[in-house]
């Protein structure tokens, strides 16, 4: 809706007006300097006893998580370590295991002879004891 | 010879102190001028207190060099819409270090009216009046804002708002036409 000139006119009159009052009454307040002096160190210094407790807090953090890191790849190296011994402990008593295992054959395999050889076998067992 | 250099530190200093004297007139007549269009501009007391001690602290150090071809408002009112354009430029650039605001929105500032007003009516009229003008204030670029609070609350010439804008008459007018429409605009739709 289109408003007429003397309408705008008087708010255009309003407004000037209302800034006026404004600024006359912003112009001459009482000034309250020290307050407000006061207000902003208390803020400075929550904003450091914030930032200081912030970082303290980030510093502390990456130091546990670097030391939990390290204990987990410490406890993870033992274990590690360990296995490789039981492991290599396994393969020697397999081993050793194998190795009688192969000589019991062997002389069991040795002194199964023919029976044509028997008697020489006998000897060599005489021979031995003797 | 010590006489006449004598006579010339003097001089100077007569010189100097007439400036400040004169300088010191000036802070007095034209300081709640800038103040009032700084407030109307940032709708902010503290920063508009500010920004005018700046003004006139640069107004200050720029004293000598001021040949008065325009007046000492007109220049003064250079300074000011220089100081307030800095002022947001630093702010959008270091937004995170300048959160807080102590800026009014627009039904605060619309409180403040002038005596004149006698019944309650009549009051509450000018009120609503005022908040729409706030509102399509408001909502101006920069500098349609700039142009129109120095013609219609500063009552300057287009002439003195071109040179302390730097900007020609017609652009001003052009500016000054937009921002009109706009407070127009704003005032015949909430009817």
């Amino acid at each position: 809706m289109e408003i007429s000139d003397k309408e705008l006119e008087t708010a255009l009159q309003d407004f000037k007006n209302s800034i006026h009052a404004w600024s006359d009454a912003a112009y001459h307040r009482p000034r309250t300097l020290a307050a407000e002096v006061r207000h902003r160190s208390w803020r400075v210094a929550l904003g450091w006893a914030l930032g200081c407790f912030l970082v303290a807090g980030t510093v502390s953090g990456g130091i546990f998580e670097r030391n939990h890191r390290l204990e987990l790849a410490r406890t993870a190296a033992a274990q590690r370590s360990a296995d490789l011994q039981r492991q290599l402990h396994d393969q020697q008593a397999a081993k050793q295991t194998d190795e009688g295992l192969l000589a019991d054959v062997d002389t069991d395999v040795s002194r199964e002879v023919p029976s044509a050889l028997e008697p020489l076998a006998q000897m060599m067992n005489d021979d031995e004891t003797k | 010879m010590a006489a006449g250099t004598a006579l010339d530190a003097m001089a100077i200093t007569t010189a100097e102190d007439a400036a400040a004297q004169e300088f010191a007139r000036v802070v007095q007549k034209h300081r709640p001028q800038i103040f009032r269009f700084l407030l109307a501009s940032t709708r902010d007391v503290d920063l508009a207190e500010t920004l005018t001690q700046e003004c006139f602290l640069k107004a200050h150090r720029n004293w000598a060099s001021f040949r008065g071809e325009s007046s000492a408002m007109t220049w003064l009112m250079r300074i000011a819409i220089n100081l307030q354009k800095d002022h947001w430029r630093n702010r959008r650039m270091q937004f995170w270090r300048t959160t807080r605001t102590n800026g009014v929105d627009v039904d605060e500032a619309s409180e403040w009216l002038s005596s004149g007003e006698s019944s309650v009516e009549q009051k509450l009229l000018a009120r609503e009046r005022v908040s729409q003008v706030w509102t399509a204030v408001k909502s101006l670029s920069e500098r349609q804002r700039t142009v129109f609070l120095m013609r219609y609350v500063e009552e300057q010439d287009l002439n003195e708002i071109a040179t302390a804008t730097g900007l020609s008459e017609g652009t001003v007018k052009a500016h000054l036409s937009r921002a009109v429409a706009r407070v127009r605009l704003e005032l015949g739709g909430k009817r």
